[in-house]
């Protein structure tokens, strides 16, 4: 009598994985990767290559030898989407070892220490590029100028990023010629340049036009579902709006132009699409994820308007992040359930 | 050329989550229904429905006829057993199933073919039904007939709506969801004038006017043939509906014919619904006019290498042995045999001393790299589980209360509410088999509920 093989239903599993998932973000991310190749030149090769590297080094390293894991987890991919997020929010004329650090603080303290993927709390890019951030504050705000195909990596020329000149021109304790250099430097920059990452910024931050590209892309692949990047980006521009007609614009901007450098800069279609959709730390439900996206609108214009940093994303992501077990309690829609 | 794909953009279908597998109905699609030979011993299972098991009225020596009553209904929701052969009756006692389920079962010796004298067994059509809804009822009662889906539930019970409750629509299940599977389909091709007779004689039981037929956009000819036959009756129309799986799913399918949805908990005749399969009204047909219990049903033997993959007409205690030969044989690398479709089919672990009865809807033979199941890997916290449960669920959490036996927390996450339909496993891209921990887990609460519900009273 021959036996066979029994197991509970189903029977028939999609072609889904981890891993397709994992590499269909990787690839939505190369649009943007291309263009900052472009404006950065070898600089933005050298940081990429370093942060994966070192990533996926990580990952192998802890679960081989610390965790002693039987099956190795270095084949989903997970971690070189992580080591290539790292880099997109890294200056590309950064130092090697800063690179280093970064990526050993992101797979070793944001991911391996709670248990792997999907254990996460907190997005692992995100904890490497804030560590960074404060503990290498010089290093990590100073941003190479996008100059067609540089082949000069350290000693890259640098200046400041749209937003930083954005909060100097609120300063009002700034010095006025400061101020009025500022409006000068932000003014001079094309519409065309902000959506084609002509501007001073992080590795993968600038180029509006290729992250929108990439954020549709995992959308129409059902990768990600659009409710947190609509969210963030509706609530920014409202948010923005609000404080035009309040009048909290710097002086000699109008409140549309003000909405665009808010929306097209400091790495916020790059927050949007690619790093606050991060399936572990992203709450599992549609108005959980609503929430979500609201409240790292709210978050990312707060911390870019009042506090004391220009640039907020990674704050705001890492901020919301920690409230996803409360907004995993919203439950879905149920089948039958009455309608208020 | 019309896009298929916008045409079926545009087609009612159920509100929440749902999946799309492969249909894979190609290999037995329009193969016509072939009848499989009489067996030498019949092996009749006394359960083969949900609801109390049946009383045997037959003794060991007894010589019985086509149709005649073996073993009664249990209760009020429970269903007749009608002898499927003639012959004696060799044996009443112990038996297993292919899944190892202890039963009872009645054995006969299978002597020729002799049918109750009361049974018309030409193939003309009875049309006229003169029958009040009472005496409809009786006969259905008495002919055995279940749910020929998949759930087995009674039919006669479906057609008694509690005391205040009133029934508006019938709602005829033809959509056959489950990859695979064809049975539903040709029988539909081939005997659609009676499955619309059928159709009116439960309209007439129920007191509806109005009978609506569901069928996937993937049986376009059953959908047009249906429609055509529908033209020529009073009350009944054809509803295209959109491919998604579990449309066949009796609260989906309501959602996607009526836009109404059953409540947790209740039953579909609260939102004034019956649902019936096909099958099942075919077996009325037969039943009313042709005074036929239920003895055989059409089974789909199928697969990727199965040499003559068809639908079947067998009659129940037929060893499945019997139908796998007519298909050919056991494939040679058959890994997994499923009873029923690869969403929620049972794999069998042997083929020995397993009879056709009411539940087995089809058989697959799944090759044996199709067999194993993908390796676990971590939750990622996609949230598709999510997205994909029609009943609006988190099954990555009900999983997880699951493992760790929090029944409590359990029941308020309505995992009550789960139709065990695998949306959420066979769109998991970590490969969690999310069904293993809940199921145990959902069977528990049920457990709890019933104590409470007993110690209130």
């Amino acid at each position: 009598m021959k036996q066979f093989i029994v197991a509970p239903a189903p029977h028939a599993h999609g072609s889904d994985s981890v891993r397709k998932n994992m590499l269909l973000v990787i690839l939505a991310l190369v649009p943007a990767y291309a263009v900052s190749v472009w404006q950065f030149g070898i600089g933005a090769l050298i940081t990429a290559a370093i942060s994966i590297l070192a990533c996926v080094g990580t990952e192998w390293l802890i679960s081989r030898f610390v965790l002693k894991e039987k099956r190795q987890t270095i084949g989903d991919l997970s971690a070189v989407l992580t080591g290539l997020l790292l880099a997109f929010n890294l200056p590309s004329s950064i130092d090697w070892w800063i690179v280093l650090i970064g990526a050993v603080v992101a797979i070793g303290v944001g991911k391996m220490t709670f248990g792997g993927l999907g254990q996460n709390p907190f997005n692992p890019a995100l904890v490497g590029r804030v560590f960074l951030l404060i503990s290498f504050p010089a290093q990590m705000t100073t941003w190479p100028v996008a100059k067609h195909f540089d082949t000069s990596y350290l000693d890259a020329e640098t200046g400041a990023t749209p937003l930083y000149y954005l909060k100097h021109m609120l300063d009002k304790n700034a010095p006025m010629a400061e101020r009025l250099g500022s409006v000068k430097s932000i003014t001079e920059i094309e519409w065309w340049d902000y959506l084609s990452g002509a501007m001073g910024g992080s590795l993968g931050e600038v180029c509006a036009l290729a992250l929108i590209l990439g954020g549709i892309i995992l959308i129409c692949t059902k990768t990600i579902t659009w409710h947190i990047p609509v969210s963030i980006i509706a609530t920014v521009a409202l948010f923005a709006a609000c404080l035009g007609w309040a009048g909290m614009v710097p002086d000699g901007m109008e409140t549309y132009q003000f909405v665009g450098y808010e929306l097209l800069t400091g790495g916020l279609m790059l927050g949007a699409f690619f790093m606050a959709t991060d399936y572990v730390t992203s709450p599992m439900t549609a108005w959980g994820k609503i929430i979500f996206g609201i409240g790292i609108g709210v978050l990312v214009m707060v911390i870019r308007t009042w506090g004391a940093y220009p640039e907020g994303m990674s704050f705001a992501i890492l901020i919301m992040n920690a409230c996803v077990p409360l907004l995993n309690k919203i439950r879905p829609t149920r089948f039958g359930e009455k309608k208020k | 050329m019309v896009n298929d794909q916008m045409v079926n953009g545009f087609m009612k279908t159920f509100r929440l989550g749902g999946v799309h597998p492969q249909d894979n109905k190609q290999f037995s699609a329009h193969q016509p229904i072939t009848e499989c030979p009489l067996p030498k011993q019949a092996i009749i299972p006394l359960v083969q429905h949900i609801g109390a098991p049946t009383q045997p009225v037959v003794a060991v020596g007894a010589k019985v006829k086509v149709g005649e009553l073996l073993a009664k209904a249990g209760g009020f929701v429970s269903a007749n057993i009608c002898s499927p052969v003639s012959g004696t009756v060799a044996q009443i006692g112990e038996w297993k199933d292919a899944w190892g389920a202890p039963g009872q079962a009645i054995v006969i010796d299978v002597e020729g073919d002799e049918w109750l004298p009361e049974i018309d067994r030409t193939p003309d059509l009875v049309r006229s039904c003169t029958l009040e809804p009472k005496e409809i009822i009786d006969k259905i009662a008495a002919a055995g007939i279940v749910g020929l889906g998949g759930a087995c539930f009674p039919t006669h019970v479906k057609l008694l709506p509690p005391p205040g409750k009133k029934a508006e629509v019938l709602i005829v299940n033809g959509v056959e969801c489950e990859p695979y599977l064809t049975c539903d389909h040709q029988l539909m091709l081939e005997h659609g004038e009676e499955i619309i007779i059928g159709i009116q004689i439960l309209k007439k039981a129920l007191g509806v006017d109005r009978a609506i037929i569901g069928i996937e956009n993937n049986k376009k000819d059953a959908i047009e043939h249906m429609t055509k036959l529908a033209n020529t009756a009073l009350g009944i129309e054809v509803l295209p509906l959109k491919l998604k799986y579990p449309q066949g799913g009796e609260k989906q399918l309501i959602d996607a014919c009526i836009g109404r949805q059953v409540p947790s908990g209740a039953l579909p005749i609260e939102v004034g619904a019956v649902v019936d399969n096909v099958a099942t009204i075919y077996a009325v047909y037969e039943a009313v006019q042709k005074n036929k219990p239920l003895i055989s049903r059409v089974m789909t033997v199928t697969g990727k290498k199965v040499q003559k993959p068809g639908n079947y007409s067998v009659r129940f205690g037929t060893p499945i042995e019997e139908v796998i030969a007519l298909a050919g044989g056991i494939p040679a690398d058959t890994g997994k045999i499923i009873g029923g479709g690869p969403m929620m089919g049972r794999a069998m672990d042997h083929v020995e001393n397993m009879p056709a009865n009411k539940r087995l809807s089809g058989l697959l033979f799944l090759p044996e790299a199709e067999s194993i199941r993908p390796e676990e890997e971590n939750c990622i916290r996609c949230g598709k589980c999510v997205q994909a449960c029609p009943m609006g669920l988190e099954p990555y959490l009900l999983s997880r209360l699951a493992e760790l036996e929090m029944y409590d927390e359990l029941e308020k996450h309505d995992i009550m509410d789960c139709i065990d339909c695998g949306c959420c496993v066979y769109t998991c891209p970590a490969n969690r088999r999310l069904l293993d921990s809940m199921r145990p887990g959902k069977a528990k609460v049920g457990a709890i509920l019933r104590e409470r519900a007993a110690a209130a009273k």
